[in-house]
């Protein structure tokens, strides 16, 4: 099959059917991936063609399915957890931080525990309450964990085989508002990067816009908005929160002097808060002005008839930019 | 009973349920669960049967027109929350899941309160303290310990009043659920959990989390398990009512399984062709909680077409005016974001706010925020 052209739940749905294909320890779990093809229909089809053994329905209990497919990797399989909704993590919350993410080191390396939580997660769908939730920076704060979010269609792919075939834990944002935006995988060609890798969605030398996941798009069309107005605006898409990319980061700040990082979530204690203090520290003196952040306010998610203005958006982001252009 | 002799599929060999109402309209006797009903009471459960159906009509039909963002439907459930929540004196709690429109009925919340959360404009919205019935709780399974440390204080007062914990089959797999029922257990704690196993959890039925029908479960915890036809509204009273009995009697909680059926899709994002046959609906069209109701109705000669005709009348006028209650909702003030975060406050909470201001004037006498540039 050559390249198509895929919607991002399709890059993700293809991305399992490769992984389950590849490896036969391969195990999808999760509430409703059977035969309904999960909620998003990530799994869409995966239970007709691998079976009740492969693709497994589970009783409704998030601590039950992480603390199993913890069990179940003791054992040699390799699962891959959907977890509903961002908002239903939860209560797998205690196993993932407390046993999942420790585990290896609490037995000097001889257990690995190659399990992969995919989390649909952030908002701007007009979806009720917990189905909006950003809690990346729970995750990044959790050593043991690794952390990755694509924002595109072939990383969906790409990163979602990375890792499935990564020995280490692996928590997987999917930002659910771009499911639906297409991209041209080619699921028989190579990976376009390591899993962990940051890439210069657009190149610039003025600023340096810092986003992943949902965010990159916005900031893409912020790029886009300033060229008008004659700034060039370097895009870095982080696509790895934990491990950070520091290298790519420094590189691109050190060019242009500016940097914005840009999140859904919350600004206090977000992602945003650590990039900023490392990239301060890595290019003190090649800053012209403070690392800025665009993000969610420090307030429950909204009511999604006011979710707009909680989001950050193509304004919010050009307000910090202007601002970090003007010191 | 022992579980061996009933282990299998939950629906495999279904036991007994308590039923007062055959599907035919017909009243029979229970060994254990007796109720009285004067006719005028009779009409007035068909009322809030029917009130509660057209209600929830409307919802799916507001949401079809784009008024709300999700419906979650309580279609061919009315019996059980309509049975379970007349059970209720005022002093009780509900501590309800989302689907839980008619017991907030009976409990007198205002419909229009319930659409807030689905139309986008809050996260609920109403005092819980005001008619005793909790917000809606989305996370699956956490109301029922929010019910049983409520009973929990309760006991400690010293007052007779209970609570009701409502969750459903899925739920039922839920740690948290699970937690409750030890915690109501060791403390004796006067709360009934209403179980309304409609058979599916999304796209997965019952035997997906249990083994044993749901009202066994209470035998291992310590305490009665009755399982009642759900569809079957004086079933669910009678039952409900003895059960909170026991909770005031310091007798503690009860599970009840209300036998039921989701006649509708999850929410109206769900499209439940993808999982379940038709055929099941069919059956469970024959066993509808109203008709039975109607049919003992006019048996008995407790009403005439002018009474169900004026039942139908007042049905409509709620539709209306919830359709017009719905659609003249104001969206909230963008800074309403900031309200309520905390009870004593958060300096971080005012400075944002104050930015957001500051940011959303300076788009004053150019453009609107939001509009891009
Ligand atoms: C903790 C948690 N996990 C998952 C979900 C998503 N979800 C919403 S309703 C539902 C099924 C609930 O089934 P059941 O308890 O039988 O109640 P019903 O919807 O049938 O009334 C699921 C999985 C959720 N809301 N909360
Ligand atoms: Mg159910």
């Amino acid at each position: 099959m050559a390249a198509e052209n895929y919607s991002m739940v399709k890059a993700l749905n293809e991305a399992l059917r490769r992984s389950l294909e590849a490896d036969p320890k391969t195990l999808v779990m999760g509430e409703d991936v059977g035969r309904l093809g999960g909620v998003f229909r990530v799994t869409d089809g995966l239970h007709k063609d691998f079976g009740d053994a492969r693709v497994i329905d589970t009783p409704l209990a998030e601590s039950g399915i992480m603390g199993t497919a913890i069990g179940l990797a003791l054992r040699g399989y390799r699962p891959v957890v959907e977890i509903q909704f961002d908002g239903f993590v939860y209560p797998a919350f205690d196993q993932i931080v407390t046993q999942l993410a420790k585990m290896h080191a609490r037995a000097l390396g001889h257990v690995k525990l190659p399990v992969t939580v995919r989390i649909p997660f952030g908002g701007g769908i007009g979806a009720v309450e917990h189905h909006s939730e950003s809690h990346e920076a729970y995750f990044a704060h959790t050593a043991g964990l690794k952390v990755v979010s694509p924002s595109n269609p072939v990383d969906a792919h790409w990163m979602l085989r990375q890792a499935i075939a990564s020995d280490d834990p692996v928590i997987f944002l999917e930002p659910k508002r771009r499911y639906w935006d297409k991209g041209v995988v080619d699921p028989l060609g190579a990976a376009p990067a390591p899993l962990h890798a940051a890439r210069v969605a657009r190149p610039g030398r003025d600023l340096t816009l810092i986003a992943y996941g949902p965010m990159v798009k916005v900031c893409l069309e912020a790029a886009e908005a300033a060229a008008e107005d004659g700034h060039q605006i370097e895009v870095v898409d982080l696509r790895s929160l934990s491990p950070v990319d520091f290298d790519t980061l420094e590189a691109s700040v050190k060019r242009t002097g500016r940097a914005v990082v840009v999140h859904e979530a919350p600004v206090f204690m977000g992602m945003g808060s650590e990039l900023a203090a490392r990239i301060t520290e890595r290019c003190f003196y090649a800053l012209e002005a403070p690392v800025l952040r665009v993000g969610g306010y420090f307030a429950p998610y909204p009511p999604s008839r006011v979710e707009e203005t909680y989001l950050p958006d193509l304004d919010r982001v050009l307000d910090a930019v202007d601002r970090a252009l003007a010191f | 009973m022992t579980v061996e002799s009933t282990a299998g599929t939950a629906t495999a060999a279904v036991p007994e349920l308590v039923q007062l109402l055959t599907p035919e309209g017909e009243r029979v006797e229970h060994p254990r669960f007796s109720l009285e009903t004067t006719p005028e009471e009779l009409r007035s459960i068909y009322r809030d049967l029917v009130l509660v159906r057209r209600f929830d009509g409307e919802a799916t039909a507001l949401q079809r027109q784009g008024e709300l963002g999700l419906w979650a439907s309580l279609l061919g459930q009315e019996a059980a929350q309509v049975g379970s929540g007349r059970a209720q004196r005022p002093g009780d709690w509900a501590f309800p899941t989302y689907r839980e429109h008619g017991v907030a009925w009976c409990k007198g919340v205002d419909p229009l309160n319930l659409l807030g959360m689905f139309r986008g404009v809050n996260h609920g919205g109403w005092d819980p303290y005001e008619k005793n019935f909790q917000l809606y709780t989305i996370v699956i399974g956490s109301q029922t310990l929010h019910a049983t440390g409520y009973a929990m204080g309760i006991t400690k007062d010293g007052t007779d009043d209970a609570v009701v914990a409502y969750f459903g089959d899925g739920a039922s797999s839920q740690g948290d659920v699970n937690e409750a029922f030890t915690f109501a257990s060791v403390y004796n704690a006067p709360v009934v959990f209403f179980c309304q196993n409609n058979q599916w959890a999304i796209s997965e039925p019952t035997e997906r989390q249990t083994r044993v029908p749901l009202y066994q479960r209470a035998a291992g915890f310590g305490f009665p398990g009755v399982r009642v036809d759900g569809n079957d509204v004086l079933a669910c009273l009678a039952v409900t009512r003895w059960a909170l009995e026991r909770a005031r009697n310091g007798e503690g909680p009860t599970l009840i399984e209300a036998f039921t059926y989701r006649m509708g899709a999850h929410t109206t994002s769900d499209d439940p062709t993808r999982y379940r046959i038709a055929d099941e609906l069919e059956e469970w069209k024959l066993k509808d909680p109203i008709e039975r109701v109607k049919a003992y109705l006019v048996h008995e000669e407790w009403a005439d077409q002018e009474f169900f005709d004026a039942v139908d009348a007042e049905s409509e006028q709620l539709a209306r005016r919830v359709r017009e209650g719905v659609r003249n909702m104001p969206d909230p003030d963008p800074t309403s974001i900031f309200e309520n975060v905390y009870a004593e406050g958060h300096a971080l909470v005012d400075e944002e706010r104050a930015e957001y201001v500051a940011y959303a004037a300076s788009f004053d006498g150019s453009e609107e925020v939001g509009e891009g540039r």
